[in-house]
């Protein structure tokens, strides 16, 4: 089922019972999720992810905007209406109830002409149990299940009713690491068996660009982007997105467009050929084109810019212009990552992810390197866009 | 290291019997009263009265006061009174306990906080004044020699309500969530998920309740005056006084077996129980 939310705001009362001005959780949320879909929506804590979804599924009610699932508007539909199944973050299975009751638990709240006969009810549940592969387990209570199979119940517990839109709400933050990387393709498994439109929330952007179809960015309740993981990754709107996807997380400097090039701290880091700038991004819908910066430094009118370089984009280079300080070498096997300083970075230390063949050992400290180009982004140091 | 030396000079046995033996001693001076009670109820009224010294035990057992208890005094009546009593009161309690315990633990609504704080303020007066209060307004009511005046006061309990709704809080809000979705409706959440979770907490309120009930006195003796509305405690003064007669104490006895019974029976079937849940709520996960 496609879901729509428009101009979606939720806004709570201060905890602070003195000051008086509310607290926007969310701000004018609009975005459309195609049917079948597995969307995530990403950010730090406290920007209104969760908010968000309890609002798809009924549990808050918004204070403004509407959503819908398919045509029908659900904005003021209690849950148990919407046909959402949800899966909490601490699973909230009931411990007293054995994990077929548990599954069994929705179907038994039908009244009138949906309800169900035991039999047809045990046989859906163990259809939902079969799907999430906990057919063994049926008998035992959920504190004898392990935190994986906690997490199966819940789910087979969400899609028992076979809702129209299944919700996620950080469902593998409380597994360990092992066992997330296996729980998260198989949510995606069963999303795709399923074909059901699933909104998933996460914190964790590795998590969320490795199954999602698309994704939401959001931060402080304001929807930042909206876009494929890997449009996401490499075209980011601004700076926060930018910095908040990929690990490791992308160096931040300072730097300055003139005549044409790019000079962090003084280095000419990069000089686009004719034939790239042509390329380039001129004004778009966010900010001010890349082009366009690069034109007017031509001009004579110098820049001030944020770069941000994607560990991958500093390719090691003895005739590179980029040089650094070198801190230290880490080597995990598949890559090497180079820990370097340089005066013009925002941030204490920086990564480059590199390949170990690329490496020279230099005798007086410093390592310098080439940018890949696409592989580093610019941005205003007002507003934080990118050009 | 203390640990090492216990070890080390074989003292925890040692300790270990003493304890055992202090404690079996303990034992005996509490279950005494009861071995006399019992001992007393199955001398004859001749034989009892012969003892110059009381014996500490006896060759000729009779069951004879245990019949004359049931025949002779209406000791029958008081405890069926009691036992309706004890059902109707316990049953209306936990209904209005459970309720209110929910209501505030999981329901938002305006002056919630104020009033349960005003509810916790009652626990500051004592029973005894609340108790002239009540005679007044159950006399004014005309409910004075009637069960319904008997069990209405005692149908609520400020310290229950409090106990269980802190137990309620600590259900955690996500299976109220959960159970929302999938459209549960707030009584069937209350009845399916909560009392089975609290359940330990639960059954340690009734069985409180129903002690206090069977033991209840001055409240029935206030506004109960005829002999057919009488409780056991009560009533056993009753017998005393114009039944067996004060001599008559193996008589007294048997009678007072009888009414301490239930309540004995009752705590042993349910301590299990009670250990039950408290083990499970300790293993969940």
């Amino acid at each position: 089922m496609k879901i729509a939310v428009k101009d979606l705001t939720k806004r709570f009362p201060n905890r602070n019972k003195k000051i008086r001005e509310e607290v926007v959780a969310v701000d004018h949320f609009t975005f459309e999720i195609p049917d079948g879909e597995l969307v995530s929506l990403l950010g730090p804590s406290g920007c209104g992810k969760s908010t968000t979804l309890n609002m798809i599924c009924g549990l808050e009610t918004p204070t403004e905007g509407q959503i819908f699932f398919g045509e029908t508007d659900v904005t003021k539909l209690p849950p148990e209406k919407r046909g959402v199944g949800m899966v909490f973050q601490s699973y909230a299975l009931y411990p007293h109830l054995t994990v077929l009751e548990n599954i069994r638990f929705p179907l038994e709240n039908r009244k009138g002409a949906d309800k169900l006969s035991k039999e047809e009810m045990n046989r859906r549940a163990r259809e939902a149990a079969a799907l999430v592969q906990i057919d063994g387990l049926l008998e035992r209570k959920p504190g004898e299940l392990s935190g994986g199979q906690q997490q199966r119940v819940a789910i087979a517990r969400a899609l028992v009713k076979t809702p129209g839109v299944l919700l996620l709400d950080e469902p593998l933050s409380n597994l360990d690491a092992r066992l997330r990387l296996q729980t998260r393709m198989e949510i995606r498994r069963i999303q795709q068996e399923t074909g059901i439109t699933t909104v998933f929330v996460t914190h964790d952007q590795e998590e969320a660009m490795s199954i999602s179809d698309r994704m939401v960015v959001m931060k402080d309740g304001v929807l930042q982007q909206i876009g494929k993981p890997q449009e996401i990754y490499d075209r980011p709107v601004n700076l926060f997105v930018a910095k908040f996807l990929g690990t490791p997380p992308i160096n931040v400097m300072e730097g300055e467009l003139r005549q044409g090039s790019l000079y962090i701290g003084g280095d000419c880091v990069f000089t686009w050929t004719d034939e790239e700038a042509k390329a380039l991004p001129g004004t778009t819908e966010y900010g001010d084109g890349i082009a366009d910066a690069r034109n007017e430094s031509l001009a004579g009118a110098p820049r001030k810019v944020i770069v941000g370089i994607r560990p991958e984009g500093l390719i090691p280079d003895p005739e590179g212009t980029f040089v650094c300080e070198q801190r230290a070498v880490e080597t995990l096997g598949r890559d090497t990552s180079v820990i370097f300083r340089h005066a013009g970075a925002l941030t204490d230390t920086m990564r480059a992810i590199v390949d170990s063949a690329d490496l020279t050992e230099r005798a007086d400290g410093r390592v310098r390197f080439r940018l890949r180009p696409g592989r580093f982004h610019l941005f205003d140091p007002e507003t934080e866009v990118r050009l | 290291m203390r640990q090492e030396e216990r070890k080390g000079t074989g003292s925890a046995g040692l300790k270990r019997t003493a304890v055992t033996l202090g404690l079996s001693v303990w034992a005996l001076i509490v279950l005494f009263p009861f071995y006399w009670m019992v001992l007393t109820s199955v001398k004859s009224y001749g034989a009892y009265n012969s003892e110059y010294i009381p014996r500490l035990y006896t060759t000729e057992p009779t069951l004879g006061n245990y019949v004359d208890a049931f025949t002779q005094v209406p000791l029958a009546r008081y405890f069926v009174n009691t036992v309706i009593f004890t059902l109707i009161t316990t049953g209306v309690m936990l209904l209005v306990v459970v309720l209110s315990a929910y209501a505030f633990a999981r329901l938002r609504f305006r002056g919630r906080g104020l009033v349960f704080v005003l509810f916790l303020a009652l626990m500051m007066i004592p029973n005894e004044l609340v108790v002239i209060t009540n005679f007044v307004t159950i006399t004014n009511l005309g409910l004075r020699n009637t069960f319904t005046g008997l069990i209405l006061p005692s149908v609520t309990s400020v310290f229950y309500i409090y106990l269980l709704k802190e137990n309620f809080e600590q259900v955690p809000e996500e299976l109220y969530k959960a159970a929302k979705v999938d459209g549960t409706s707030d009584l069937k959440y209350l009845w399916k998920v909560m009392i089975p979770i609290c359940r330990p907490t639960v059954i340690t309120i009734t069985i409180l309740k129903v002690i206090e009930c069977w033991n209840s006195y001055v409240w029935p003796r206030l506004i109960t005056d005829d002999s057919s509305f009488f409780l056991v405690s009560v009533g056993i003064q009753e017998i005393r006084e114009n039944g067996f007669g004060r001599e008559n104490i193996p008589a007294m006895m048997a009678a007072v077996v009888v009414i301490s019974l239930p309540l004995i029976v009752l705590f042993l079937i349910f301590r299990k129980k009670i250990m039950a849940g408290v083990s499970r709520g300790g293993t969940k996960g």
